[in-house]
């Protein structure tokens, strides 16, 4: 049985108490982007700074558990600095994570999200909400921020 | 001579009513469940269940088409059911009750086909601001289409029906649409007071008692209604199957919603006639099992007795708003009003700065049903000024334990969530 720590590890819940990258963007030169999930209510508002094909600035605006806050915490730390281009491949990496046919269920050494999303590309503090997995009516919380993310480098490009 | 113990003592041997519900003997998570949810849904009792599979095993047949003997008797049984239910609301005739998808399709008969027949540009609305989304959109659509006003009659701050402006809000509306009970406050409406005031007013009413039917006595009669809607599953009985009612004369004159077989007297190649009342309104083969397993909740919920549900709900209630509030203090908020009297046996809670959705996370692990999230009542929620909240909501199956174990764990959570590290 998956218990309560497999889901809540500390630096989910250290992100949760500390979110890094708070708060908008003045728009223009950002880009907000917004996402809702509507199973639990949760919002987030990605507020995203491209420049140069580089993103110079990300933050965080909205409401939400901690899943979905720390993911969305955890999200601008690891794009913040990155091109369009490696921060789509950390958004795949992390959604492949997420996915539940690439969780590693049977307890084998066999992983086949990382075959669907190539190497080089470390996940870090991320891999801490692996266990998301696990409770698959809180996945949505998890990638609500990675979402929208995706639309706002979709929108900020176009 | 002992003092009378109002609104404490429940009138319900609830060991014996849990021991009728099969579900509630599971395990989750390694540990028995406590079901406090019912304001999403209610658990199915044995008597249901068993109905559902008599039906498929014995009598399954499509109803009003076949001569032969089962083809009679599941028709027989579906109408039997509709005279059940209409006396279970007190309604005046069997053909005012239209059986429908669930309360939400109900809503939408009537915005399609009263709506659209009746109101245009100009035409206003009134809801209120603690309406479920499936008593908001549907108006919404239509406000769309047809250019109508849709207003919100406000809530006082302990989350009731804020009446001081009423009839002014009333003048020249066409339409009041309003719950009889609250799904996120446990508010229940003074609804014959607004029936009457909407009367006053030129205007017809609607009435959303899908958190109403289940737990009190209901009689359209008595609430001098329009149109009335609830849903089944939420009272023990099948999902896919719910109730408008509606005035003889109102349904007489309204167009029909869906269109189909059941629904015709004629069709020719020119057009159609459409069929009397309840079955102009019910297009296409009913879903029988439900309807007869709608009718067996019923069944179910008269041997208890509607009076002595009520008298339970607002025993629990009172034990869980005194028990909670006394024991967390600052560190619960519950939503609505405190006065058991003016609600029912939903709650809406706040436990410190955990968000619902970690709080029924956590609820889960000890077996705990709760719902967590903004309960279809979005405009509500923003009024309230939170995103979600988490819900207990109880029934006849729940007594004071499950109240003492939410708790407990509610502590538990607090603890665990607690921003002092750890």
């Amino acid at each position: 049985m998956a218990g309560l720590e497999d889901l809540y590890r500390e630096i989910i819940l250290d992100h949760y108490r500390n979110p890094r990258n708070r708060g908008e963007l003045e728009t223009p030169p950002a880009h907000m982007a917004e996402g809702f999930n509507p199973l639990c209510g949760d919002e987030v508002q990605v507020f995203l700074h491209v420049d140069d094909d580089t993103i110079c600035d990300v933050s965080i605006s909205g409401q939400g558990c901690s899943i979905s806050q720390s993911s969305a915490s955890m999200m601008t730390t690891a794009v913040l600095g990155k091109t369009v281009d490696e921060a789509r491949q950390v958004i795949r990496a992390f959604k492949a994570m997420m996915s539940i046919h690439g969780d590693d269920l049977d307890g084998s050494d066999h992983d086949p999200s990382n075959e669907t999303v190539g190497s080089g590309v470390s996940l870090g503090d991320l891999e801490a909400l692996r266990g998301v997995v696990k409770f698959p009516v809180r996945i949505k919380c998890a990638t609500l921020a990675w979402n929208t993310l995706d639309q706002g480098l979709s929108e900020a490009a176009g | 001579m002992t003092v009378p113990a109002d609104n404490t003592e429940t009138p319900l041997d609830v060991a014996a009513i849990k021991a009728d519900f099969p579900l509630l003997n599971r395990q989750v998570n390694g540990h028995q469940i406590v079901y406090l949810d019912s304001g999403a849904t209610s658990q199915k009792p044995r008597q249901v269940i068993d109905t559902l599979d008599r039906y498929y095993e014995e009598i399954n047949a499509n109803v009003h088409r076949g001569a032969y003997h089962i083809a009679e008797q599941a028709t027989s049984a579906t109408e039997e059911a509709r005279a059940h239910l209409q006396c279970f609301i007190g309604a005046p005739s069997p053909r005012e009750v239209i059986f429908t998808k669930n309360a939400t399709e109900a809503i939408n008969l009537v915005a399609y086909s009263w709506g659209r027949a009746n109101l245009n540009e100009g035409d206003s609305i009134l809801i209120t601001a603690l309406e479920h989304h499936a008593n908001i959109v549907p108006w919404q659509q239509l406000a769309a289409e047809r250019g109508i006003e849709i207003r919100w009659l406000p809530l006082t701050d302990d989350g009731r029906l804020d009446l001081a402006d009423l009839e002014q809000m009333l003048d020249g509306v066409s339409l009041f649409a309003f719950s009889a009970a609250s799904n996120v406050l446990g508010t229940l409406t003074p609804v014959r007071r607004l029936a009457d005031a909407a009367h006053a007013a030129g205007a017809l009413c609607l009435v959303d008692a899908s958190q109403a039917v289940p737990h009190l006595p209901t009689d359209v009669t008595a609430w001098d209604c329009d149109f009335m809607v609830f849903t089944g599953h939420k009272m023990c009985g099948p999902t896919g199957i719910g109730v408008l009612w509606g005035r003889a004369e109102l349904l007489d004159a309204m167009p029909p919603f869906l269109g189909g077989g059941e629904m015709i007297l004629n069709v020719t190649r020119e057009g159609f006639i459409p069929n009397e009342l309840p079955w102009k309104f019910e297009a296409g083969t009913p879903p029988i099992a439900e309807i007869i397993g709608l009718g067996a909740a019923v069944s179910y919920l008269e041997a208890i007795g509607m009076d002595a549900v009520r008298a339970h709900e607002v025993a629990l209630t009172d034990y869980a708003l005194r028990t909670l509030n006394e024991r967390h203090g600052d560190d619960l908020a519950i939503h609505g009003p405190a006065d058991t009297d003016e609600r029912g046996g939903v709650l809406s809670i706040c436990y410190r700065d955990v968000h619902p959705h970690d709080l029924s996370q956590v609820l889960d692990q000890r077996g705990i049903c709760v719902r967590a999230g903004h309960h279809c009542a979005k405009p509500l929620m923003k009024l309230l000024g939170v995103g979600a909240t988490a819900r207990a909501s109880i029934y006849i199956y729940n007594d004071e334990s499950d109240v003492d174990l939410l708790s407990d764990v509610l502590a538990e959570a607090g603890e665990f969530f607690s921003h002092q590290p750890a």
